[in-house]
């Protein structure tokens, strides 16, 4: 250990957990999306708890399983998917700053609801920027490799006033079915008018094939109005593009910048952080934006 | 051209074919339109995303309909220089679908002025297009590995693979340039507008 360094060490990154900022927008003309953090909002709430930047690096951990050791005394916490939490095996709840002395193993369970939790340390996790973000872009490989045991991942000075906030009521993510806003578009008109219908009625599975890149979903098949390609399109973050089979997927932080395939509906990007919770198995809804 | 909603921030805009598309970026490159945070030229569309901080979804509709759009394809200004070994393996196949000899495609690719029409696909991969295209049909089966700075043709594209990539285009040379540096700023040689030229090292 580099006395007096500010580092976090990993001893066990579970099954998936990647540094995540606000991500890198503004290069999708030369294919690069923004990524960043899948659940944007428990991310920023990460990091007002201990009093960062909204836009600090910190890690998403995604279905738990995370364990770290602080090599120097540190103010963390953990929000989003609500882990069973232990600092030097003592248990402590999410949504609130917690000190952790030198030394001390901070580890995070297998949530009981939700897919991805975010733990933010006082000063921001501070591993080199990769144009402009220290995201990991799961689909094209920009930014750091998603965290592996034995990493040290180096930790800011703390800036600005303590932070005020001692524990932020939010509720945890829905067990539940989801119901989501959608906005019909670009490609409403390449489905048929029992398509929409279905969409708005029908109850979509998440299916384990979802990762940061998408959710694959499965329910009642949207079909298409007309036949052909459609030449690829730019995409955005909450489409709903549909393959040949009829079937949506749901796209995350991590979605092509293009795509092939028609887009029949976006989700309003709230709702995508509400999404990104989602575990296989669960269902969603979904309703037009604006409407009861 | 037709506006679609693309979501609650952003707008896909639908033009005639790809010669619309050069001449819109290029318009919004010159003349961007306040709030508009990213544009995302493909093949018949351009995407908008917008700050709904600084503009409204009908107030950037509006402005692009009124832009005045050039029908001559307009260039960054940036034209790159690739250095080119013309010994890939198709290149015998890409002979037999365009009649040509090797000297004639070797000349054509060099002496055609290509632009970067868009990227995708793979960061920093341009698709090139040229007024002086011609048609070259895709390999039946991709490779699962193409390494980077091959220099490849498809449908009426030229395109350099900037990584190592599964691809399926018919690869004719390759190159030993850096197209795509996570370090440079721009970190892609190849943008959207930027004039390309082939110089034959073979």
């Amino acid at each position: 250990m580099n006395p007096g360094s500010r580092q976090l060490r990993i001893l066990d990154p579970g099954p998936l957990t990647t540094v995540q900022d606000a991500g890198r927008p503004g290069l999708a003309h030369l294919g690069i999306g923004t990524s960043g953090a899948a659940d944007r909002g428990s991310y920023r709430l990460a990091n007002r708890l201990v009093g960062n930047r909204e836009d600090e690096a910190a890690l998403e951990v995604t279905l738990g399983g995370l364990v770290v050791r602080a090599d120097h005394d540190l103010l963390i916490a953990v929000t989003g998917a609500p882990c069973p939490l232990t600092v030097a095996e003592i248990g402590y709840g999410i949504n609130s700053p917690i000190s952790v002395m030198a030394g001390q193993q901070v580890g995070l369970r297998s949530p009981v609801s939700g897919m991805r939790s975010y733990l933010a340390v006082r000063g921001g996790i501070r591993v080199p920027e990769v144009l402009g973000s220290r995201s990991t872009d799961t689909l094209s490989a920009v930014g750091p490799d998603p965290l592996a045991g034995g990493d040290v991942l180096p930790i800011g000075w703390p800036y600005g006033a303590q932070p005020e906030l001692d524990l932020a009521a939010v509720a945890a993510p829905a067990e539940t079915d989801l119901t989501l806003s959608v906005r019909p578009g670009p490609r409403d008109d390449w489905f048929t008018s029992a398509a929409m219908h279905d969409l708005l009625e029908g109850r979509y599975e998440v299916t384990g094939e979802s990762n940061r890149v998408g959710m694959r979903l499965s329910g009642p098949e949207l079909k298409r109005s007309r036949t052909g390609e459609l030449p690829s399109e730019g995409t955005v973050t909450g489409a709903l593009q549909v393959s040949p089979s009829g079937q949506p997927t749901l796209f995350l932080a991590d979605h092509p910048v293009t795509g092939g395939y028609p887009v029949i509906a976006v989700v309003a990007r709230a709702d995508v952080d509400r999404a990104a919770q989602a575990r296989p198995g669960q269902h969603l809804r979904f309703r037009l934006a604006g409407r009861g | 051209m037709r506006v679609l909603s693309a979501g609650e921030s952003a707008l896909l805009i639908e033009v005639r074919d790809l010669a619309a598309v050069l001449a819109l970026s290029a318009a919004l490159r010159g003349e961007p339109i306040d709030g508009v945070v990213e544009v995302v030229p493909a093949a018949r569309t351009v995407l908008l995303q917008c700050d709904l901080g600084v503009t409204s979804l009908a107030a950037v509709a509006q402005a692009v309909r009124r832009m005045q759009l050039s029908s001559q394809p307009s260039r960054s200004g940036d034209v790159v220089e690739i250095q080119a070994t013309y010994d890939g393996p198709d290149i015998n196949d890409v002979l037999v679908s365009t009649g040509l000899t090797r000297h004639e495609l070797i000349r054509w690719h060099t002496g055609s002025d290509w632009q970067v029409a868009f990227c995708g696909f793979a960061p920093g991969f341009g698709y090139l297009v040229t007024e002086n295209a011609r048609s070259v049909p895709r390999r039946d089966t991709p490779r699962t590995s193409v390494p980077a700075g091959s220099i490849g043709l498809a449908g009426e594209f030229s395109g350099v693979y900037p990584r190592d990539s599964p691809g399926g285009w018919q690869l004719i040379g390759r190159t030993e340039m850096i197209l795509f540096d996570l370090d440079a700023d721009p970190p892609a040689l190849l943008r959207p507008g930027v004039g390309v030229r082939f110089v034959d090292r073979t």
